[in-house]
């Protein structure tokens, strides 16, 4: 547990000390959302429509930016192979890493979510159910996402192949995300999409750690 | 026999562009994997005679 | 360890798959060609006309089976991709990486098929209904797949990493159909359902079931024949391969 927490203390010093990376995520999700009604037109019947899925699918692309980083630096100056080296299980400290991955480009976008969602006239209940799921979901994406970040790590053309590889996987939160949102607005209760989209996260949280040291391993050999 | 004459057999009632379409596309990528796969294996035997042909003469100068 | 399965551990080395599978290739030629003789006789000139769609219903002897073996070859893929991990032989890595370009082929198929099928039936190339939006996303699993490899030099590695990620896919391909179903009974309206296809003529079935068999037998020739350039690709540095007929030749 302490080595755990010793992780994300660690991950999330260096994550203040380059501000600026973190910063473009946001603002990049920021820009992306504006960008949709700019290319759609302002009638507030049809934003309100496509607002939980614009809103999830820039989210999708923002968490995207810092995964290529999740590991990469950690690889160059040979800190992954203590980690892996170390007596303390290595899924441990991946967990830590991800977990100060969700805290520096998923917490910010689940808070910055609602002032965007104001963008599309969305009401308080829909920006509620939006920001719930958005807390459920955004841990399930960067969990998955490393998995992608561990098995392209070191490979050329990584960035993009990252991308290819781990957006087919981020499909059932996208679906069951924007889906929530929509739920509610149309009357039908967003119960049945947050409960599916929390067993998905329970589900991650024990199987994505153990493929992403496998993965890890193997890209060290 | 369900078809009277050829043509109406090619015409597939109308839907000839589709059924054809689907079908031949199918049958055209099937012939063209197997091939390109044999270009593969040609490819890779082809460089493995080169080498074995070097070595030969590499040999036959040692000697 | 009991005999057998030395006996069996045998052909896991390529050494001595290789001769194997070029023995049996031809046969699994021959399958194809009799299925697919068989099959499509039955499907163009036995099977009835359909009542409701007429003779456009004929492109799911194409289509069916298609989807049936994209689905299956990334079971199989996962499965050898499983294997080798667990096991660490060679010949899995390299049977896993050669199933995966003929199941990206099949997806393919299927989605261009079921593109030639949707435009008669429901007036537009493209429908994003349930079954074809997964087959596409696992036709982007099979890219992703093929890309990963292809990124990663070292081929052992390349088969490990891509073995992970067939099992990570394998996990997700029924999560995927499941959230991609859920989606869409969400969204009715603009779709038509698929499921209520009317009730198929025995024939029809039959001719199905034959094609399904003919491009199975396919796959497996193609596979075969990938995988024994695959073998000759890594090993063309050992002494068998230096000594093989065709080689001296």
């Amino acid at each position: 547990m302490k080595a755990l927490l010793a992780v994300i203390r660690r991950d999330l010093l260096l994550a203040a000390r380059r501000k600026s990376e973190v910063l473009t995520a946001l603002f990049f999700f920021v820009i992306v959302t504006s960008l949709f009604p700019l290319g759609i037109g302002p009638e507030p019947a049809l934003l309100k429509k496509i607002a939980p899925g614009v809103l999830w699918v820039a989210a999708l692309l923002a968490t995207m930016l810092g995964l290529n980083r999740l590991f990469a630096a950690d690889h160059a100056d040979g800190t992954l192979e203590q980690m892996v080296l170390s007596p303390t299980p290595l899924g441990l400290l991946v967990g830590g890493k991800v977990a100060a991955h969700w805290l520096v480009s998923g917490l910010p976008l689940v808070l910055l979510a609602p002032v965007l969602g104001l963008q599309f006239d969305l009401d308080a209940g829909a920006l509620g159910v939006l920001m719930i799921a958005l807390l459920l979901g955004t841990p399930l994406l960067s969990l998955i996402g490393a998995i992608g970040a561990a098995l392209t790590l070191g490979v050329r053309g990584g960035g993009v192949l990252l991308s290819l590889l781990v957006l087919p996987l981020y499909v059932p939160a996208l679906i069951f995300g924007a889906g929530a949102v929509e739920a509610h607005i149309s009357g039908l209760g967003a119960g049945g999409h947050l409960s599916l989209l929390a067993a998905l996260l329970a589900l991650a949280v024990f199987f994505a750690p153990w493929a992403t040291t496998a993965a890890l391993r193997i890209a060290l050999e | 026999m369900i078809w009277n004459s050829p043509a109406e057999f090619f015409a597939m009632g109308g839907y000839g562009l589709y059924v054809w379409g689907s079908f031949g596309v199918c049958a055209v990528a099937m012939v063209l994997e197997p091939i390109l796969v044999g270009r593969r294996r040609n490819e890779i035997l082809g460089s493995l005679r080169r080498e074995r042909i070097a070595e030969e003469l590499e040999e036959k100068e040692a000697n | 360890m009991s005999n057998r399965l030395v006996h069996w551990f045998k052909f896991a080395s390529p050494q001595s798959f290789y001769p194997l599978a070029g023995k049996m290739i031809p046969w699994f030629w021959a399958l194809t060609a009799v299925f697919g003789v068989a099959g499509l006789w039955l499907s163009f000139f036995v099977a009835p006309t359909d009542a409701t769609q007429g003779e456009g219903y004929r492109i799911i002897f194409v289509h069916v089976p298609t989807s049936w073996m994209s689905m299956f070859i990334y079971l199989v893929m996962a499965a050898w991709a499983g294997l080798g991990l667990a096991l660490n032989t060679r010949l899995s890595g390299m049977m896993a990486s050669a199933l995966a370009p003929t199941g990206a082929l099949m997806a393919f198929l299927s989605l261009w098929t079921g593109a030639f099928w949707g435009k008669p039936m429901w007036g537009t190339w493209w429908v994003w209904d349930a079954r074809l939006t997964s087959e596409l996303i696992l036709f982007f699993l099979y890219l992703g797949f093929i890309a990963l490899q292809a990124a990663i030099d070292d081929p052992r590695r390349a088969d490990r990493a891509g073995a992970i990620l067939a099992l990570v896919g394998v996990v997700n391909v029924p999560i995927i159909y499941f959230s991609v179903q859920w989606w869409n009974t969400l969204h009715q309206g603009a779709s038509v359902s698929v499921n209520k296809a009317p009730a198929m003529a025995q024939t029809m079935l039959w001719g199905m079931l034959l094609m399904a068999l003919c491009f199975w037998m396919y796959s497996i020739a193609v596979a075969l024949m990938r995988v024994r350039a695959i073998i000759l690709e890594r090993e063309a540095h050992t002494e068998w391969v230096k000594d093989l007929a065709e080689v001296k030749r």
